[in-house]
C-alpha cells in the first residue's frame, strides 16, 4: 500500500512535466501541422535558463528567499518564450507555404542548433552544473512511510496552476476563440479577420514558456543539470511527445491526460516490474495506444456532416 | 463612385492564368452577382478581394482604397466579410462562438450584442442551437451560420460564395430570402453562384464570368432575359 501511494504521487510529479511539455508539442501541431522537434530543447533551455538566472541573482550560495524560485521560474519562462518568438519568427514564418516535410527538417537544424548551441564556453558550456537548491529538499510529512517532498507538491501545484490557465486562456478568451478557429482553418480565421501570423507567434510563446516551467521543475527536482546536448534531454521531450501522440496530438486536454497516464505507467511498471525498464512501458504504451485507437485517446471523435 | 472597383485583375495559380484581366463594380446599397459554371474563376475573385489570394496585377478599390495587397484581417476591419465556399464554419466550435468570431474584429460589445439579436431574428434555426457544435449542423444551418457569422463582423461589402451548394430548393429559398432582407437593410452584396437563376434574380447588376474572362455584364433582369444567358445557364433554349 505505501509503495503504491508513494508511486502514484511520484508518477503524478513525473506525469505533470510531460504534460507540461507535451502541450507544447500539440498546441503547435494543432495549428502548423507539424512535429516541433526543437520544443524538447527549450526544455532543456528552461532548465539552463533557471540555473544561469538564479546564479545572476546571487541565489546559487546561501539560503535564498523562499519566493526566489517564482522569480526565477517567471524569468526562465519569459526567456524561453521569447526565445520561442525568435524561433518562430527566423526559422518556421518564411515557410509558411512550404512543403510541411521542410518545416520538419527546419525544426530538427533549430534543434541541433539549441543543443550545440548552448554548449559553447560563453554560454552554458559543456558540463553538467548544479541547480542553486531554491526549493529545500525536505519532506513535508511522512505518512505510514509515503513521503511527498516539498519539490514534488511544487511540481505538481504548480502544473495544475499553469494548465488550468491554459484552459482558461483557450476555452475562456477571445483569443483561444481565434486560437482554436485557426487551428481548424487558417484560412477562414483570416477571413474572419484575425490575424492568424500573431496567434500563430502566441502559441509559441505559450508553448515555450510552458516547457520552460517544465524545464526549471525539472531541474529543481533533479538538481544537477546535464550538459546541454545530453542524451537525457532528448529522451526526457521524446517522451512528453509521446504523451502528446497518446493524449491525441492537436488536443489540449489530451496533452494534459497522456502526460500524467504517462507518468503513472512509467512509475508504476519501474515500481512493480523492474526499474530498469521505464523507457519501454512508455513505448509499449504508445504502440498500444497506435494499434487500438490511432487517433489518440481524446483525438478528434466529433461527427462532422457534409 | 462605386463601394467596389474591380480593374483589369490577373490571378496566376502558379502556371494556371485564373483571373485573365477582368473589371467589375459593385455599387454602393446593390446585390452584384457573378455567375460563371465551375472552374470559371468565380471563387478566386471572391478570394482575391478578401486578400487570401495575391493578385498578379490589376487593381481592386474599395470606398477608393487599394487593397489589393492588404493582409485578409485587414481588409476585413475595412468592412468586407465574406461567407466562404463550402461555408468554412469552425466545426470545433458551438454556434454561439462561431458568432462570437464573426464579431472578432469589433470592441463594442453592446452593439455586437444587438447584431446577434438582429442576426438571429433573420436565421431563427440558428437560435435553438446556439450551444451545438457547428460541426453537428445540417448543410442548410451551416450555410445560415456561415452568412450570420460574416453579418456580424458589420460589413460594408458581403462576399457571398455559393450559399446554394448542396443545398434543397427549399432552403435555398429560405436563403435567398434573407438575402434579399440583408440587402434591404442597407448591406452591399457581392454574390457568386452557379445557380443563375436564383442569382439573377436576387441581384440589380449581373456579370457573367467564363474561364477568367468577364464575357457578359449587364443589368441583372436584362441578362436573365438575354439568349445567351438562357441557353447556357438558365437551361432554357
Amino acid at each position: 500500500m505505501t509503495t503504491l501511494v508513494q508511486t502514484l504521487i511520484d508518477g503524478v510529479a513525473l506525469g505533470s512535466l510531460y504534460a507540461l511539455i507535451a502541450l507544447g508539442y500539440t498546441m503547435v501541431y494543432g495549428i502548423l501541422r507539424f512535429i516541433n522537434f526543437a520544443h524538447s530543447d527549450i526544455f532543456m533551455l528552461g532548465a539552463w535558463f533557471s540555473c544561469t538566472i538564479a546564479g545572476l541573482l546571487g541565489w546559487a550560495v546561501g539560503t535564498p528567499p523562499t519566493w526566489a524560485f517564482i522569480v526565477v521560474l517567471l524569468a526562465a519562462m519569459a526567456a524561453c518564450g521569447l526565445l520561442g518568438f525568435i524561433i518562430e519568427r527566423l526559422a518556421y514564418r518564411p515557410l509558411r507555404s512550404a512543403p510541411r516535410i521542410n518545416v520538419l527538417i527546419t525544426a530538427i537544424g533549430v534543434s541541433l542548433f539549441l543543443e550545440n548551441f548552448g554548449q559553447l564556453p560563453k554560454i552554458f558550456g559543456n558540463t553538467p552544473t548544479k541547480m542553486p537548491a531554491l526549493i529545500p529538499d525536505i519532506a513535508l510529512g511522512s505518512f505510514a512511510g509515503v513521503r511527498l517532498s516539498l519539490v514534488n507538491l511544487i511540481v505538481i501545484v504548480v502544473a495544475v496552476v499553469l494548465m488550468g490557465a491554459l484552459e482558461w486562456l483557450i476555452y475562456g478568451t477571445k483569443l483561444g476563440r481565434a486560437m482554436r478557429a485557426v487551428s481548424y482553418d487558417t484560412k477562414t480565421a483570416a477571413l474572419m479577420g484575425i490575424d492568424v501570423d500573431r496567434v500563430i507567434s502566441i502559441t509559441f510563446v505559450v508553448g515555450s514558456a510552458l516547457a520552460a516551467a517544465a524545464g526549471f521543475l525539472q531541474a529543481a527536482k533533479i538538481v544537477a543539470v546535464q550538459q546541454p546536448a545530453h542524451v537525457s534531454w532528448v529522451q526526457l521531450g521524446l517522451k512528453a511527445f509521446v504523451a502528446a501522440v497518446i493524449g491525441g496530438i492537436g488536443n489540449v486536454r489530451g496533452a494534459m491526460i497522456g502526460g500524467v497516464l504517462l507518468g503513472l505507467v512509467e512509475m508504476l511498471g519501474g515500481a512493480y516490474l523492474s526499474s530498469e525498464l521505464r523507457v519501454v512501458y512508455v513505448f509499449t504504451m504508445l504502440i498500444l495506444v497506435l494499434l487500438l485507437k490511432p487517433e489518440g485517446l481524446l483525438g478528434k471523435t466529433t461527427v462532422e456532416k457534409v | 463612385m462605386a463601394l467596389l472597383e474591380v480593374q483589369d485583375l490577373h490571378v496566376h495559380y502558379g502556371a494556371v492564368h485564373a483571373l485573365q484581366g477582368i473589371s467589375f463594380t459593385v455599387e454602393e446599397g446593390q446585390v452584384a452577382t457573378l455567375i460563371g459554371s465551375n472552374g470559371a474563376g468565380k471563387s478566386t475573385t471572391l478570394r482575391t478581394i478578401s486578400g487570401l489570394v495575391r493578385p498578379s496585377s490589376g487593381s481592386i478599390r474599395f470606398d477608393g482604397q487599394h487593397i489589393g495587397a492588404m493582409a485578409p484581417h485587414k481588409i476585413v476591419r475595412l468592412g468586407i466579410a465574406q461567407s466562404p465556399e463550402g461555408r468554412g464554419v469552425f466545426a470545433n466550435l458551438t454556434v454561439h462562438e462561431n458568432l462570437e468570431i464573426g464579431a472578432y474584429t469589433r470592441n463594442d460589445r453592446a452593439e455586437v450584442a444587438r447584431d446577434r439579436e438582429r442576426v438571429l431574428h433573420l436565421f431563427p434555426r440558428l437560435r435553438e442551437r446556439l450551444k451545438q457544435l457547428s460541426g453537428t449542423l445540417s448543410g442548410g444551418e451551416q450555410q445560415m451560420l456561415a452568412i450570420a457569422r460574416a453579418l456580424l463582423a458589420r460589413p460594408r461589402l458581403l462576399l457571398l460564395d455559393e450559399p446554394s451548394l448542396g443545398l434543397a430548393p427549399q432552403i435555398v429559398k429560405t436563403i435567398f430570402q434573407i438575402i434579399r432582407e440583408i440587402n434591404e437593410s442597407g448591406t452591399t452584396i457581392l454574390l457568386v453562384e452557379q445557380n443563375a437563376h436564383m442569382a439573377l434574380r436576387a441581384a440589380n447588376q449581373g456579370y457573367v464570368l467564363e474561364v477568367g474572362k468577364i464575357v457578359l455584364a449587364d443589368d441583372a433582369h436584362k441578362l436573365s432575359q438575354s439568349d445567351e444567358v438562357r441557353k447556357a445557364y438558365l437551361g432554357i433554349s
